[in-house]
Order: C-alpha cells, then sequence, then structure tokens
C-alpha cells in the first residue's frame, strides 16, 4: 500500500501539485482512520488532505484513478455501490449484485454489436451508473482494439472507440425516442441536455475503463506519464487546446476580481494623508482636550488611466483574446482603461469592450469593426506605433501606464522605434508583454531588442500564472 | 479523546438527519476533521451550502456555534481577545480611593497582578472555542476577508488549539473543537493556513442531488417538479452568467412556485418568476433568450 501511495505521491508532484510533508503526512494518517474498501471515501480523504486548490482537482482525480484502480476492481465497485446508499435507498441492494452479474458476464461472453447498440441506448435512457459502466467496458472490449505495449494515450482509445460507437447517433436518437409525446420545445430542450449528460458520463466510464486496462498492461506509472496534463495555470496560452482556453477563461474572471479586490485594499491601507487638525481637535474634546487621537487627512486615491495596446494578428490571437477578457474584467475596476488593438492599422476599442457586458459579443464587434487592417493584414508594428503617435499620443500622460502586447514579430517591416520612445517618455509607465518564450526573442524578424530599450520592463507572459505576477505587480 | 464520528458513512447518515444532504467529499473531510484534529478551509461560489455546513454539523453534534465573521479590519481584539479596559480603570479608581483611605500599601506589582487576571479578560469567538467546557463548533467565516497579516492571528489557534496572551501566559485548549472556514476565493489565501488545514471544495450539485436538497427542504412539493426545477437551475447554470443560480435561489424559486400553485414549469412561469433566480439585468436576459424564446 505504502509504495502505490508513494508513487501516487511522486506523480502528484510530477504533475505540479505543491505537496508538502505535512500533506503527506496527513493523508497517510487519514488512511489509518477511514474504511479502506469505500474507494470513493478513499479518494475523497486523500483529497482532502492533499489539495489545497480547487484547480488542482481534474489532476488528483486523474492520478488517483490511474493508481488505485486496481484490476480487482470489482472490490471497489461494490464499495462504491453501498457508499451512494444513503442517497439511493431503493438502489443500493441491487447495485452490489448486479455489479457482480456483470462480471460474471464479462468473463463468459461478449456482446455483439446490437446487443451493444441496446445496452448502450439502454444505459443512455436509465443513466444508471451500474449500466453504464457495464456498456463501457463492452464498448471498449469491442471496439477499443487495446494493442498491448503500444505507447499510446487514452484519448486515442477513446477516440477510436467513440467513432465507431457512433455515440453522437445514438444520444440524438435516446433523446428523441425517451422524450415525453406531448412534450413542449421546452420539456424536450431540458431533456435533451440530460441526455448529454448522462453520456458525457458514459464517455467517462469508457476512458476509465480504457485506463483500468492501459494500467493493466504497462503499469501505473507509465501511463500516469502519457496522460499528464498541464494545469491550467501552466498552459501556454499560444498552443491552448480549445478545452485548455475554456478553463483558462474561466480563471481569468475570478483573477479580475481578485486584482480588484486587492487594488481597493491597497489603496484604503496606503500611508495616510496629512494631519487633519480640525478632526484631530474636535476628537480631543472626548479625551479632556488631550490630542489623544491624531487624525489625518484621507489621501486622494490616484486615478491611473490605462492604454492597452494589443497585436491581435494570427500569431498571437489566442494571446491577444486572454489579455483583452482581463482588461474587459477589469474595466470597472480601473477608473480609465483604453484598449487599442492593431494588426498593420490600429484602432481604438474601448467602446466595443465597455458597452458590450457579453465579452465574446465585444469580441465579435471589434473583430468585424476595428479598423485595423491597412495594407495586406500582417503585423508592422512601425505602421501600428506611427498611427498611435499621430492619433492618440497627446493623450498618454504622466498619469497613463501603457501596456503593449505583442511578440514584435513585425515581418521585416520599419521598426520605428523613437515612436515607442515617444510614448514611452511620456507615459508614467510603459510595460511590454511578450507571450512568447524569452529564448525566442530577437530571432527571425522577432525585434524585441530595440523596442525593450524603450520600456521600463518587459516581461514574459506565456501562461495564466505569469499575467497574474504580472497584474499584480502593476496593481 | 472521544471521537465525534465513527465513520464516514455515519457522517452522511447523521448530517441527512439535520436536513443536510452531504456528499463523500464532505463527509469524508468532516470524519477527518474529528480524527486528524485539524481545520477544514470551505471553498466554492456562494451559495453553496459552505456555512450552512457548519452550522448543521453543530446541530447534528448538539453543539454551540460560534462564529467569528470576518471582515476587513478584523483584529486580535474582535477576533481573540481584548482587556477590558473599562473594568479595569474602575478598579485601579477602586484601588486609589482606598489607599488613600488605608494611607496605603498597594504596590503597582500587586495591581499590576490584579488587574491582568482572567476576570478582566473580554473572550473573543477564537478565545472562547478553545476555553469552552462544553461542546462547540467554531465557524470561520468568509476568511479571505481578512488582509494576509491577519491571517497570522489564526495561526497558532488553528494548529496548535492555543491563544498566548502576554500578560497572562498560554491558554491551551480543553477540547479541541470542530473548526470550519469558509471562504469565498476572492484571493489567495496564505501557504502557512491552507497547510494546517483539511481542504474541501464545494461546488453547485448535480440536478439529482438538488432535486433531493429540495425535496428534503420543501417535503410538500411533488416530485416531478423538484425534478424540473433542479433540470432548470442545471440548465441556467450551464450558460455563461455573471452570478449562476445559488441552491438558497432554487429553494426561493421551488418555493415561489409552490405558493403560486404551479405543477410544472413552462416558458411562461419561468418567464414570470426569473427574478428570483437571476439577480442581474443581464443574466436575466441572457437567460430569457436561450431558454424562454426558442
Amino acid at each position: 500500500m505504502i509504495e502505490t501511495v508513494d508513487a501516487f505521491f511522486d506523480e502528484l508532484r510530477a504533475v505540479g501539485l505543491p505537496i508538502s510533508v505535512t500533506e503527506k503526512t496527513d493523508a497517510l494518517q487519514a488512511l489509518t482512520v477511514i474504511d479502506l474498501s469505500n474507494r470513493c471515501v478513499v479518494r475523497e480523504s486523500l483529497a482532502a488532505t492533499v489539495i489545497k486548490k480547487a484547480d488542482h482537482k481534474e489532476a488528483f482525480h486523474t492520478a488517483f484513478d490511474i493508481f488505485f484502480s486496481s484490476t480487482k476492481r470489482n472490490d471497489f465497485d461494490a464499495g462504491e455501490g453501498l457508499s451512494t446508499e444513503v442517497f439511493e435507498g431503493e438502489d443500493s441492494e441491487e447495485e452490489p449484485v448486479r455489479t457482480e452479474q456483470t462480471s460474471g458476464q464479462e468473463t463468459q461472453h461478449s456482446l455483439d454489436d446490437d446487443e451493444l447498440r441496446s445496452a448502450v441506448q439502454h444505459a443512455l435512457t436509465t443513466g444508471e451508473e451500474s449500466s453504464l459502466r457495464y456498456s463501457a467496458r463492452h464498448a471498449v472490449r469491442n471496439y477499443g482494439d487495446i494493442v498491448a505495449g503500444r505507447p499510446v494515450g487514452v484519448n486515442y482509445y477513446l477516440f477510436k472507440t467513440l467513432r465507431k460507437l457512433h455515440l453522437d447517433e445514438l444520444v440524438a436518437q435516446v433523446a428523441e425516442d425517451s422524450a415525453a409525446v406531448d412534450a413542449t420545445d421546452f420539456e424536450k430542450r431540458l431533456h435533451e441536455e440530460h441526455v448529454k449528460k448522462v453520456a458525457q458520463e458514459f464517455k467517462k466510464a469508457v476512458e476509465d475503463e480504457i485506463r483500468r486496462r492501459l494500467v493493466a498492461d504497462r503499469g501505473s506509472a507509465a501511463v500516469a506519464k502519457t496522460l499528464r496534463q498541464t494545469l491550467t495555470e501552466d498552459v501556454d496560452f499560444i498552443h491552448a487546446s480549445k478545452e485548455e482556453m475554456a478553463a483558462i477563461t474561466d480563471a481569468i474572471k475570478p483573477l479580475a476580481r481578485k486584482i480588484a479586490v486587492r487594488l481597493a485594499r491597497k489603496r484604503r491601507n496606503k500611508r495616510r494623508g496629512t494631519l487633519d487638525f480640525r478632526s484631530t481637535m474636535r476628537h480631543s474634546l472626548s479625551y479632556g482636550g488631550v490630542p489623544a487621537e491624531v487624525k489625518y487627512r484621507q489621501q486622494r486615491p490616484a486615478k491611473p488611466e490605462i492604454f492597452v495596446i494589443a497585436d491581435i494578428s494570427g500569431s498571437v490571437a489566442s494571446f491577444a483574446r486572454f489579455t483583452l477578457y482581463l482588461v474587459h474584467a477589469l474595466a470597472s475596476q480601473f477608473s480609465n482603461v483604453r484598449s487599442f488593438v492593431f494588426i498593420d492599422g490600429l484602432d481604438e476599442v474601448t467602446n466595443y469592450l465597455a458597452e458590450n457586458e457579453d465579452f465574446d459579443q465585444a469580441l465579435a464587434l471589434v473583430n468585424q469593426q476595428a479598423d485595423v487592417v491597412w495594407t495586406d493584414g500582417h503585423s508592422n508594428y512601425g505602421h501600428a506605433l506611427e498611427v498611435f503617435d499621430q492619433k492618440y499620443s497627446g493623450e498618454v500622460t504622466k498619469k497613463s501606464t501603457v501596456l503593449f502586447l505583442g511578440d514584435a514579430r513585425n515581418n521585416y517591416h520599419e521598426t520605428n522605434v523613437e515612436a515607442l520612445a515617444q510614448i514611452g517618455k511620456k507615459a508614467r509607465k510603459l510595460f511590454w508583454l511578450n507571450p512568447e518564450p524569452k529564448p525566442y526573442w530577437d530571432t527571425g524578424d522577432s525585434i524585441m531588442e530595440p523596442y525593450s530599450q524603450c520600456c521600463d520592463q518587459v516581461f514574459e507572459v506565456r501562461n495564466l500564472q505569469q499575467l497574474e505576477k504580472f497584474v499584480d505587480n502593476l496593481a | 479523546m472521544e471521537h465525534r464520528f465513527e465513520s464516514v458513512s455515519s457522517v452522511q447518515k447523521r448530517l441527512l438527519d439535520v436536513d443536510y444532504l452531504a456528499d463523500e467529499a464532505t463527509a469524508s473531510a468532516s470524519f477527518l476533521a474529528d480524527r486528524l484534529g485539524k481545520p477544514i478551509l470551505v471553498e466554492g461560489p456562494a451559495g453553496t451550502g459552505k456555512t450552512q455546513l457548519a452550522k448543521s454539523v453543530a446541530e447534528m453534534l448538539g453543539a454551540r456555534l460560534l462564529r467569528l465573521q470576518c471582515y476587513e479590519g478584523l483584529d486580535e481584539a474582535k477576533a481573540l481577545y481584548e482587556w477590558n479596559y473599562k473594568k479595569q480603570l474602575l478598579r485601579i479608581q477602586v484601588e486609589n480611593a482606598q489607599a488613600a483611605a488605608d494611607a496605603g500599601s498597594s504596590t503597582w506589582q500587586q495591581m499590576q497582578d490584579d488587574i491582568f487576571t482572567e476576570d478582566f479578560l473580554l473572550s473573543r469567538p477564537l478565545l472562547e472555542a478553545i476555553t469552552a467546557q462544553d461542546p462547540v463548533v467554531l465557524l470561520i467565516d468568509e476568511v479571505d476577508r481578512v488582509e494576509i497579516e491577519t491571517e497570522a492571528l489564526l495561526l497558532e489557534i488553528l494548529s496548535d488549539y492555543q491563544v498566548s496572551i502576554p500578560e497572562l501566559g498560554t491558554i491551551k485548549a480543553k477540547q479541541i473543537p470542530l473548526v470550519f472556514l469558509t471562504s469565498n476565493n476572492t484571493r489567495e489565501l496564505s501557504e502557512a493556513l491552507k497547510r494546517r488545514c483539511l481542504f474541501l471544495h464545494m461546488d453547485y450539485p448535480d440536478a439529482l442531488r438538488e432535486q433531493q436538497i429540495i425535496q428534503t427542504k420543501l417535503p410538500e412539493i411533488s416530485q416531478q417538479l423538484a425534478e424540473q426545477v433542479a433540470a432548470v437551475v442545471a440548465s441556467i447554470r450551464a450558460l455563461d452568467l455573471k452570478k449562476d443560480p445559488s441552491i438558497s435561489e432554487t429553494l426561493d424559486w421551488a418555493q415561489t412556485l409552490l405558493l403560486l400553485g404551479k405543477q410544472s414549469i413552462d416558458t411562461e412561469v419561468l418567464d414570470q418568476t426569473l427574478t428570483v433566480l437571476c439577480k442581474y439585468r443581464s443574466d436575466i436576459e441572457k437567460v430569457q433568450k436561450e431558454l424562454v424564446i426558442t
């Protein structure tokens, strides 16, 4: 047991979860007091002692499934059935028996395609955990074609299985068949959502099954390595997949709120202003004329003005998306945020972002209406800077902080460093955020070096962690 | 020391008796909090039953709930203890008067020993929790609202269950209370605090569990309506809203539907009562657009 737990912790650390000795001791101690035959309780107990951040939950669960999905899974299944007893009074007696049945069947015969289809349909209609697992097991057996020793990940087999199963068709069919005849559109919609949710569970069951088989084939450590996912905070903006993008977007929302809270607090707790003589004298009356309580004037809060100038050309589009999103979220916190976007032309988009509460809509408007293409639609920093210098640089004052977002890949156009230097001189601070890894700067058509000369500071902002750190400094 | 709970499933059952539906994660964390003698840090969006968990655990144990509501500017005097300086002043004045009368013998030292005793100590929730004789549950609510420096105040009590008072020495806990900390995650809590706690993340329940919650809290509701309410709320939460409806708002809505005598939900009913679920204009518009007009 302790070896498995040790390996499990090593894997969690490898993924990047911060696990200190305290957490490990707690976890081991927890294992001595709980009922080890109940898989769900073991998992949640370990989670309670080990995880310290909600974002890490998923990584934890993946790793747990790998290391604690023993091939003798049926013990665990029975345990799971029992643990749900509290909620599902009727099912509880039946479920452990069912799983025994299914595991018995597994050894005896496999289902043919039609039987499998109807089994999946049944599972989707009822949504019962045991039948979901049962049909998933057979789906993998029939369609997975898991080849022993082949070093591919779970996703490969998952797609293969689901494609051969035509899951989407099945889901649509089940949704239609099982809906009540006289259902209104509204009810139909709700029902469809329900079936889709069940389908999601089915997918998970298939994934679990594949993982279980892979672990049996190659051992936990090897599978863990192929499954290792980057934590949301470490995902590279530019290479983020669709799911990762969604996760990052979700994470940015609270980030903006956190920054706002921190900012407000800092402002309030800042060094107090000059002595308020009148107020001090007034309060001294309650101490018999002794000025025991010294009163100060509140300092007037500074109203920083922020100019965000973002490159939205193809190469950094996803990064710009996040930054604009953050700007959008911050707009209500900072009194004055102005946003500009450019490719080879430059346009102000403050209004699009401010007027639309829905960010995606705002972004669509920016893409449609902002006048950012001058000639060929490839980034041209030189020209963008020139436009900014001509049109807007008069509005940059000593109170303004300017953020420049881009990879400085200029397609070998004119650099126009003087314009940037001008802006830098006028503004309170000029920061450049570059979404590319530092080693790539100044390679090819990247001209970070001359630009960074004009900036107060240059940051590499590739992931959420770095973005958070930067904004923290800013606030 | 005697344990409060026998097993994880017994925690679940006993919580159900006080109308709180706990999932495995919640029950396991509560069980471990008792066995390992550690506080639980409960984190999650507003309205998922974090504070209610502490209340329900207190109710189930028949313990007194001590609540420390955190806010910005919370300090030692409000959280731990405070010297009752008015009483001390009175005491000194009486002493002075006496001293004048007997042409006095009382020294400063005596007086100091006199006025820094437990008689003059006002205990605040944290100190009270560890000195209490009867069973208590300590709830430190919205701990993310205090400044990061103030968090340090909590560390001694959370890890060693003791409070050090310079004038008196260290007061150790007579019993280890169950401690719940809640956080809405408006800022990252310090590592030191997190390390001392078990962590429990509470999210919105899935439709089935929410339906069970509705039925537990509103026994007179029909199964079908509860199911529908849960389904509609789940579908609303799936939209990208400013503020997702919380469990208590779901319950309010179910109650509203009951009062209006509705047996089932259609678009018209949803449209009329949507304001119970969503509190932002933009959210209401979005739900109307997505669900009402299809």
